[in-house]
């Protein structure tokens, strides 16, 4: 569990985060929503402990990331697996370096076994006869699975994902979306993911917080965020022609 | 203020590097990947460089001399003071700005720019120690590099001088040895630390710190080198007033 109490960071005059509180519960996906420039992604930066708030604690289980020595701090860290948007695998290693690389760096394993480890993570993310190929002479999609499997190869108790979904196509991206909830549920993990697509909302959404400007304006599941009056989120929820049409049907339903 | 808040991150940038260490046999791997990337793979670009500038110091050196009384010697003793004094050390080193600075300041910015440099830092892995330590302790080979440009650039000056009539073996040698200051290559080596120094981090800050996407990266790159080479000059330019002047 991840416990956020009254968090703020700007930067230089721009106040980009004014007052967010939220639990992420352990277990559930779930999901930061919210326009472009809501202050999603500084918000799971100040998660990570890449920014630091100025105002405000992050607690992680019993301790709040403020509070840590680097030591501890760099425990926590290991202890965090990260999906970026763009996969950020390292484009000089091959497929199996990259996933074998938090292993060597904080296992304690010899080859073989960090090797076994790799295999039985690629094989969980369908990914198999691709160790040797390097990054680039993979598609986006195989890169996306890749990326979930180098952040769960050290059995993490924290995953952050943003915007898993950003360039796929729509059936590649529910597939991404089935993976991390299936690993959030295996591994009972806590699961934070930044996104805006509301596809994802539909599929995964467990727990959901909407960003507007740097606040948190509302909170819910993905069947309340269908029902809610908020004109924040409904503005973004039915921004798209499809959703506009499926509202259009439920007011005449009612 | 701006350059003051630079001169602050570069030195804050050289407190981190030589923090939380890397792992032991870890770091051993990538020291390995970077004296292949820096120095070996510069191996060719300073051997051709090299030998060609020694042959046209000689060249120059024996059409200027136009009194007779002058020893044909004064070539070979011309082309090693050029060579061991400034071309290699100094000269080879701005080249090098081009070369390693701009391969360093892109690969790092790109790391930047594609969030491999946050990958690391969730990872609990103090970046700047994982990817800048490495490219100093490998830039320390770097002087070997320079020995290998200094007979480089005294064979070719040899070459040119012989082959092209200007002088004979004998002369050449006897310019080699005459009035030898062995200081010139103590000197020669302290500068060749220190621009090793140079070499290594200001590329690496200049990649590391960089902020935008792919055009930004070419910007650095290009700063990059316009800053080694001018700390490289006023560096020479410091140590040859203390050590020589």
């Amino acid at each position: 569990m991840i416990k956020v109490e009254n968090i703020f960071k700007s930067f230089g005059n721009e106040e980009v985060l004014k007052g967010v509180s939220t639990i992420f519960e352990k277990g559930k996906t779930n999901l930061i929503i919210g326009q472009s420039g809501s202050g999603k992604t500084v918000f799971i930066k100040c998660l990570l402990g890449l920014f630091t708030p100025e105002k405000g604690r992050i607690i992680y289980e019993e301790m709040a990331i403020q509070d840590m020595n680097k030591d501890q701090k760099s425990e926590l860290r290991q202890q965090m697996g990260m999906l970026f948007q763009g996969g950020a695998l390292f484009d000089s290693m091959n497929i199996e370096e990259n996933v074998m690389f938090p292993l060597r760096m904080f296992g304690k394993s010899n080859k073989s076994e960090m090797l076994d480890r790799v295999n039985e993570v690629l094989k969980r993310v369908n990914l198999e006869n691709v160790n040797k190929k390097l990054p680039a002479e993979i598609s986006g999609g195989m890169q996306k699975r890749v990326a979930i499997a180098r952040a769960i190869v050290n059995k993490p108790k924290y995953l952050f994902c943003d915007e898993p979904n950003s360039g796929l196509d729509p059936r590649t991206a529910t597939v991404i979306d089935n993976l991390i909830q299936e690993i959030t549920k295996e591994y009972d993990i806590t699961t934070v993911i930044n996104t805006h697509d509301m596809n994802s909302v539909m599929e995964i959404g467990e727990t959901i917080i909407f960003l507007k400007e740097g606040k948190l304006v509302w909170k819910g599941d993905k069947t309340e965020i269908f029902k809610t009056d908020n004109e924040a989120v409904t503005d973004f929820v039915y921004s798209s022609d499809l959703f506009k049409k499926i509202r259009e049907v439920q007011i005449k339903e009612k | 203020m701006k350059y003051l808040k630079d001169i602050g991150s570069y030195f804050s940038m050289l407190r981190l590097v030589f923090s939380r260490p890397t792992k032991a046999s870890v770091l051993r791997h990538l020291i390995y990947k970077e004296i292949n990337d820096l120095i070996i793979n510069s191996l060719g670009i300073v051997a051709f460089i090299s030998f060609f500038v020694g042959g046209v110091i000689a060249i120059q050196t024996a059409l200027n001399m136009e009194n007779p009384l002058i020893p044909k010697s004064l070539i070979g003793f011309a082309t090693r003071q050029s060579i061991l004094l400034e071309f290699a050390p100094t000269f080879i080193s701005i080249i090098m700005a081009g070369k390693v600075g701009s391969f360093i300041t892109s690969s790092l910015g790109s790391m930047r720019v594609t969030e491999q440099i946050d990958a690391l830092e969730v990872m609990g892995i103090n970046s700047l120690n994982y990817l800048v330590f490495p490219k100093i302790i490998a830039l320390l080979f770097y002087p070997f590099l320079i020995i290998f440009a200094m007979a480089l650039g005294i064979a070719g000056g040899w070459i040119a001088g012989v082959y092209g009539g200007f002088v004979s073996s004998a002369d050449y040698a006897t310019g080699l040895q005459d009035s030898f200051i062995p200081f010139h290559i103590t000197y020669a080596f302290i500068k060749t630390f220190v621009f090793a120094f140079i070499l290594a981090t200001v590329p690496s800050w200049q990649g590391y710190y960089m902020k935008g996407g792919a055009l930004e990266v070419g910007k650095a790159s290009t700063n990059s080198f316009v800053w080694t080479s001018v700390l490289i000059i006023l560096a020479n330019f410091i140590i040859t007033q203390m050590l020589l002047g």
